[in-house]
């Protein structure tokens, strides 16, 4: 399959690129919710309009309501929500809690699928327990109680936890911590008794909750998938997370580039146009380079992942470190390129440096993965 | 079954049978691949087999129309026939500037007695040709070259001088910029052929810091060139120098990634070479990093194919690519420790870690340097002002 975007693919940019810099604009969404001090840290109005777009369905099987596209079609919403730093539970609930529930019962689908695909409903995915991505450590527990489970335990910076009707949550039914085997994903509603979330907003102006679990009681019928064969599952949504999070790290390292370039034709110091010093030509030029090659990476690993390719694995891990970087270059050179300005509030620059920096740690930053790139291949 | 995976079949059936065992083996070095040309001193038999089965079917230059040597493949096919290539190991059959760097200006802009005269022994690989660009005072800065050919009514005579000709004294025929109006910079160059049999050229071979001398100065004393040998129009030369150069620029950056998709930390791994775990890490940073430029190697060629991509792109494609393999490099070093330092064992075959790594730090000033594709990126990609 070419590395570029079929005609389907390419109206549906057409459409979303428009929308997202009107609708999903930074003035509109980011500094509008950060501002009043909301607590979701993003706004339903949009999501609803997500819905109407279809968006929020695309990844949920035509079968079930929803569009049954892959994650070429999710990363050309993520980029555009990238490009405008625009907060929305697109992520969490569309890509990675929609790719959990694909596997459900007909029944847990009939009860959290509808409200996804209207826009009414908010999902979140809480996999990690500490600061730092580790999804191979899972120390939560759930043990056989009535007929059903009980979960004990504690989840860290959780997306979207607060804002969720419901928490797609790994859990531990067998084995030790580091154990592969053993993981049983659950269907966790936000009301449950037992769970209890504290709210932390991080630098880019989102929020996140440390949930805690305790005794938390559910029926079996909350199980998502397998009881103790839950890890492939959860490796499906973890892939998921990674290659939409580099989507959007695209959008990021576009936008601030965009942005850059842009500013480089426009400011003048010493009575020139600083884009007609060499010295910041070169940085902005070897800056191109990285983020077309962080672009051509993505698109080979969704594609990969959308046919079910054995490398996929491999692919989405060195798509999540290129972006990770080119992100990072990205926006770093965007503030310094900027100068003074760069450092206010008042510009949009910073917003993008920042949001980096926490799409960066999601679902495992360019160390996790290049790591996981040498394992993967062998040493 | 599709039309191409019935094509699919019939490459992998003809490659089963046809391809060597001996070809199947990486290409070790420069002097390993198969050049052809006159004087050309096959390694083995199967290496001229090899060259002679492929070249009898057009798959030297499987892309190129039939009339002209090649097989007539459609894009969709000649990414088959090169996957199906990767998939056995298999060398290619002719590696040649021929085929990289002047067929393709050939096929743009040489007359219909041209391409069928030059383009077949190209892809027979019955004629090795050279480069003639550079000369002593026009390194970066190429338009301001010297070598002139003086109007003689029905042929030019050629002085001046040549250098960094890889393999000019190798080569059969040389494809060469001629300054022919010296009053026009840019509108007075011409790309010319000849043969470097004819009296008055002469190559001198340039050792380099590898040991190795793969370049040459190549001089030119009243060279004697028909009219009928220039390829364009008189004094428009720079047109075709300039198509050819992306030609060039893409053939070096493959050899940032395009051919060698596999992990460099696997193959250092199964040296024994891993014990410290910073070296790991620099490794695995420089897979994501290779790994990443192998898919847009495959999204580059996808997209010239169909026309798109903006046609400045060899040149990010060149420097990219140059970067990434002198790095690659520069951690074989680090990897092999004190045995990467051999210069002449034969358990470093002829210190090929030490020499390959001295000489990738051409990659990033043949054909342009990278400060100059970043100025020609800055340029005609970003639109940066005054560039």
């Amino acid at each position: 399959m070419p590395l570029y975007h079929t005609e389907d693919q390419a109206m549906l940019a057409d459409t979303a690129r428009p929308f997202m810099a009107e609708e999903g604009a930074i003035a509109k969404q980011l500094r509008h919710f950060r501002d009043i001090n909301c607590k979701d840290g993003f706004g339903h109005a949009l999501w609803k309009q997500f819905a109407e777009l279809g968006f929020t369905g695309m990844l949920v099987a035509e079968a079930d309501g929803g569009l049954g596209m892959g994650h070429v079609e999710a990363g050309i919403v993520l980029e555009e929500v990238g490009r405008n730093l625009t907060p929305s539970p697109f992520l969490t609930s569309s890509v990675m809690a929609a790719t959990a529930l694909g596997a459900a019962s007909a029944d847990l689908k009939g009860r959290y699928l509808p409200g996804l695909l209207s826009g009414d409903a908010v999902f979140a995915v809480a996999i990690d327990e500490g600061a730092k991505h580790r999804p191979e450590r899972i120390k939560t527990r759930a043990v056989r109680s009535g007929n059903g489970f009980s979960l004990s335990g504690s989840k860290a910076f959780v997306v979207h936890g607060g804002s969720a009707d419901m928490l797609v949550v790994a859990a531990r039914t067998a084995g030790s911590d580091d154990d592969d085997a053993g993981i049983t994903l659950f269907a966790v509603p936000k009301d449950v008794a037992g769970l209890s979330q504290d709210a932390v907003r991080l630098v880019d102006s989102s929020v996140a909750t440390h949930v805690k679990l305790d005794n938390v009681q559910l029926d079996a019928d909350a199980v998502i998938g397998e009881v103790d064969g839950g890890r492939d599952l959860l490796n499906k949504v973890l892939a998921a997370g990674r290659i939409g999070a580099a989507a959007e790290s695209l959008g990021v390292a576009g936008g601030s580039f965009d942005m850059t370039t842009t500013y480089l034709k426009q400011r003048k110091q010493f009575g020139r146009l600083i884009g007609e010093f060499q010295a910041l030509q070169h940085r902005a030029a070897h800056l191109y380079s990285e983020i077309e090659i962080a672009r051509a990476v993505v698109i080979k690993a969704q594609q990969l992942l959308d046919a079910g390719s054995e490398k996929a694995e491999l692919m989405v891990s060195v798509a999540k470190a290129k972006a990770g970087k080119a992100a990072a270059l990205a926006v770093k050179e965007g503030v310094q390129m900027h100068g003074g300005i760069g450092m206010t509030d008042e510009y949009d620059i910073g917003l993008y440096m920042k949001r980096d920096r926490a799409l960066a740690e999601f679902m495992g930053d360019v160390y996790y993965h290049a790591e996981r790139v040498a394992r993967l291949s062998g040493y | 079954m599709s039309d191409l995976d019935a094509f699919r079949a019939e490459i992998r059936a003809w490659l089963e049978a046809n391809c060597p065992a001996e070809m199947r083996e990486p290409v070790r070095d420069e002097d390993d691949a198969c050049w052809g040309g006159r004087n050309f001193k096959f390694k083995n038999e199967a290496q001229k087999v090899w060259l002679e089965r492929c070249a009898a079917k057009g798959y030297t230059v499987p892309d190129w129309p039939k009339a002209y040597g090649g097989a007539g493949m459609t894009a969709a096919e000649a990414k088959v026939w090169r996957e199906e290539m990767v998939r056995i190991n298999a060398r290619p059959p002719l590696s040649s500037f021929g085929i990289w760097m002047l067929g393709p200006a050939l096929l743009k802009f040489g007359t219909e007695e041209q391409k069928v005269h030059y383009l077949g022994q190209i892809a027979r690989g019955e004629i090795r040709w050279c480069q003639g660009y550079s000369e002593p005072g026009s390194g970066s800065d190429l338009v301001s070259l010297q070598t002139y050919g003086e109007d003689k009514g029905d042929h030019w005579v050629v002085n001046g001088s040549k250098i960094w000709t890889s393999y000019a004294n190798k080569a059969d025929w040389i494809f060469c910029l001629v300054r022919t109006d010296k009053t026009n910079k840019y509108q007075g160059i011409s790309f010319l052929l000849f043969d470097m049999t004819t009296p008055g050229v002469s190559t001198k071979p340039i050792l380099l810091i590898s040991g190795n001398s793969p370049f040459c100065e190549t001089f030119f004393d009243n060279v004697t060139v028909p009219k009928g040998q220039i390829v364009g129009e008189l004094n428009r030369g720079w047109d075709v120098a300039k198509y050819l150069l992306g030609h060039e620029r893409e053939m070096i950056s493959a050899t940032g990634g395009a051919d060698r998709a596999g992990s460099l930390g696997a193959a250092m791994a199964r040296g024994g070479a891993l014990e410290d775990p910073v070296l790991r890490a620099e490794l695995a940073l420089f897979d994501v990093d290779a790994l990443a430029f192998t898919a847009m190697s495959e999204k580059f060629m996808d997209e010239v194919k169909i026309g798109r991509g903006h046609p400045a792109q060899p040149n990010m494609m060149k420097y990219a690519g140059t970067e990434i393999n002198k790095r690659r490099l520069e951690l074989v070093m680090s990897a092999g420790g004190n045995a990467a330092l051999e210069w002449e064992s034969e358990a470093s075959d002829g210190g090929s870690h030490a020499r390959n790594w001295l000489r990738t730090k051409a990659n990033s000033i043949e054909g342009g340097t990278s400060e100059v594709m970043l100025n020609v990126i800055a340029k005609r990609i970003l639109d940066l002002p005054g560039a």
